[in-house]
């Protein structure tokens, strides 16, 4: 198995950006060493024969976990917009949007 | 290229933008539309995918929200069974492999989903490779329809209400977390009618499932399109863009006219088309950039922690594939079936219309009630289409009595038209009270015949000449016939009446 390329400062930069988060040089510095050793921990995971084990989705050895489709209360309206910053004729008030919904 | 060869022989402007014109419908013929279709579905369910919130549209803003579906820390998704199933009677409806799957997080920043991201199935589909038949007979293969949740409803306020000039937006979250199944076409789909076509014929496939209410209006069913355009002949596709907005069958057949437009002409110019995402300006008439390839989202999926893999067992698949109606092909041969012997053009397309809006079951009961098929399937496909919300809430029986009324005579074509008109504006009724009350008596078939014979002895050239076999004079006596009795004749009383005359 190959070795994936080491994390470098771009890619911190990039994931930084996704996350709307705004690093300062120094910052980039300190969080791609970091980084670099959270990922080489993960990887040594490669460094064990899996072969012969199945991939999954999830650690626990459940599936199917379901509810029936029958309506339950939610929460109250005053009470939930009273937790927003902003209200306008009993929805959420949100700064101008630059383009469309994903 | 054109316009400059034309230029070069010393032709004036006007010839150089006629041979412009004339070069581009010749190169029009010489391009192939490609596209495929992303449709989604809301699910009929009581509640959202996955929290016991109400699934309604049309409520007070954010009275159907719980933490679940506002994100807030701490709540847990579970997954509606419900939902499940109704995703895999699409699957089985378009002849997909119903699959174990698995659900992931779809990272974005946009207020429409508090938890900055969508619950949504990535590499492992619930279902996968179908196909979907048209009544035209071609197929569109179904690449996968998977589940995922819906989001908030995000209105923009500003002076103009377009997105680009607003100030702000308001959010309502009763829609976020409403069950989807998002069904992706292969790329087989060949011009703007048949992808309308397509829409069609699967809304009619998700109504029939019970899956959903067919509702473009109110946005049951979305639809964005990836449109490219190729050389005839060529195999690889063109560079593709993503069309988003269409709200209707309409816009969907413009848009894709209108972006493979803009791209024959692109390609022709330039060469080459920029991938991008546009959006479908309506009253413009055309689409306008949205997003660039190198702008797309980077959405970071990753398994949804949260949530266990779904494997619904065997005997749950063949319940929901027992579960699955009637299907549009189905019920198309079952109309053409009560129509006994081969349906003429008309009524191939009268059919094509009744089951696409789902009147059919009308046209079966009336035919129970003893109608004649071609008189109950074609006032289903004008008087009971034209007045659909209306019609989708009559009583069969009284459709029924109509339909046997005009079969026997007792209202004429217009007047049982009158009559059903009647009967869609009041929501329902007694057929032989409004008809009585407009003066609908029929002629009985002595003071028909009178009057037939009164008309043939008014024109006895006409009837010499009708005689000797001129058969469009059928059309003047009947005519002749109806102005007489101010309309109450049947047609085709008259008719039977003419021929036993002549013979």
């Amino acid at each position: 198995m190959s070795e994936p390329p080491s994390l470098g400062r771009d890619d911190v930069a990039h994931v930084a950006g996704l996350a709307r988060l705004s690093l300062s040089e120094e910052e980039l510095d300190m969080f791609t060493g970091q980084l670099a050793r959270v990922i080489d921990h993960a990887r040594d995971v490669s460094s064990l024969d899996v072969h012969d084990v199945p991939p999954t989705a999830h650690p626990l050895p459940v599936r199917n976990v379901l509810r029936t489709d029958d309506p339950c209360p939610g929460l109250d309206r005053d009470e939930v917009l009273a937790a927003a910053p902003d209200v306008e004729d009993g929805r959420f008030k949100v700064p101008r949007i630059v383009g469309e919904a994903p | 290229m054109s316009a400059a060869g034309a230029g070069a022989d010393g032709t004036s402007g006007s010839a150089v933008s006629a041979a412009g014109a004339g070069a581009d419908r010749a190169d029009r013929a010489e391009w192939e539309t490609v596209v495929g279709l992303e449709v989604h579905c809301e699910l009929e369910t009581q509640t959202k995918l996955f929290c016991g919130c109400k699934n309604a549209f049309g409520d007070e803003p954010n009275t159907n929200v719980c933490p679940v579906c506002l994100g807030l820390p701490g709540s847990l998704p579970v997954l509606n069974a419900f939902a499940v199933e109704l995703a895999m009677r699409i699957g089985e409806a378009l002849h997909c492999e119903v699959r174990p799957s698995s659900f992931h997080r779809k990272n974005y920043f946009y207020p429409d989903m508090p938890k900055d991201y969508q619950i949504s199935q990535y590499d492992e589909p619930i279902n996968v490779g179908g196909w979907l038949e048209l009544p035209d007979g071609s197929r569109v293969g179904i690449e996968r329809a998977h589940l995922e949740e819906d989001t908030g409803k995000t209105t923009h306020q500003g002076e103009t209400g377009r997105i680009h000039a607003a100030d702000y937006a308001l959010v309502d979250y009763n829609r976020a977390g409403v069950p989807l199944v998002e069904i992706v076409s292969r790329p087989d789909i060949r011009s703007s009618a048949q992808a309308r076509l397509y829409v069609t014929e699967l809304r009619a496939v998700l109504v029939a499932t019970g899956a959903s209410d067919g509702r473009m209006e109110e946005g049951s069913l979305r639809v964005d399109a990836n449109v490219s355009v190729r050389r005839v002949g060529a195999v690889a596709f063109g560079t593709r863009c993503e069309v988003k907005n269409l709200n209707s069958l309409r816009s969907l057949g413009r848009a894709i006219d209108h972006e493979v437009a803009r791209q024959v002409a692109l390609v022709e110019a330039t060469g080459t088309v920029v991938q991008e995402t546009r959006h479908w300006d309506e009253n413009a008439g055309r689409t306008v950039p949205l997003r660039s390839k190198e702008e797309a989202f980077d959405y970071r999926y990753f398994p949804e922690p949260d949530l266990v893999p779904l494997a619904p067992g065997s005997d749950w698949r063949a319940r929901a594939a027992r579960a699955v109606g009637l299907l549009p092909s189905a019920r198309r041969e079952r109309l053409a079936g009560l129509l006994g012997g081969a349906p003429t053009p008309q009524q191939v397309d009268q059919v094509h219309v009744v089951v696409a809006q789902g009147l059919d079951d009308l046209v079966v009961a009336a035919v129970a009630q003893g109608a004649p098929a071609g008189v109950a399937l074609v006032r289903a496909a004008n008087e009971l289409a034209a007045d659909l919300g209306a019609a989708l809430v009559l009583d069969p029986g009284i459709f029924g009595r109509v339909a046997v009324m005009e079969a026997q005579g007792e209202l004429t074509a217009t007047q049982a038209k009158a009559v059903l008109a009647e009967l869609l504006a009041a929501g329902g009724g007694d057929p032989a009270a409004i008809a009585a009350e407009k003066g609908f008596e029929a002629l009985s078939e002595g003071s028909l015949a009178a009057v037939v014979q009164g008309v043939v002895e008014a024109h006895p050239e006409e009837w010499s000449r009708y005689s000797a076999g001129e058969d469009k004079l059928a059309g003047f006596f009947t005519g002749q016939v109806m102005r007489a009795t101010g309309g109450k004749a049947d047609g085709k009383a008259v008719a039977a009446e003419l021929q036993r005359l002549r013979r």
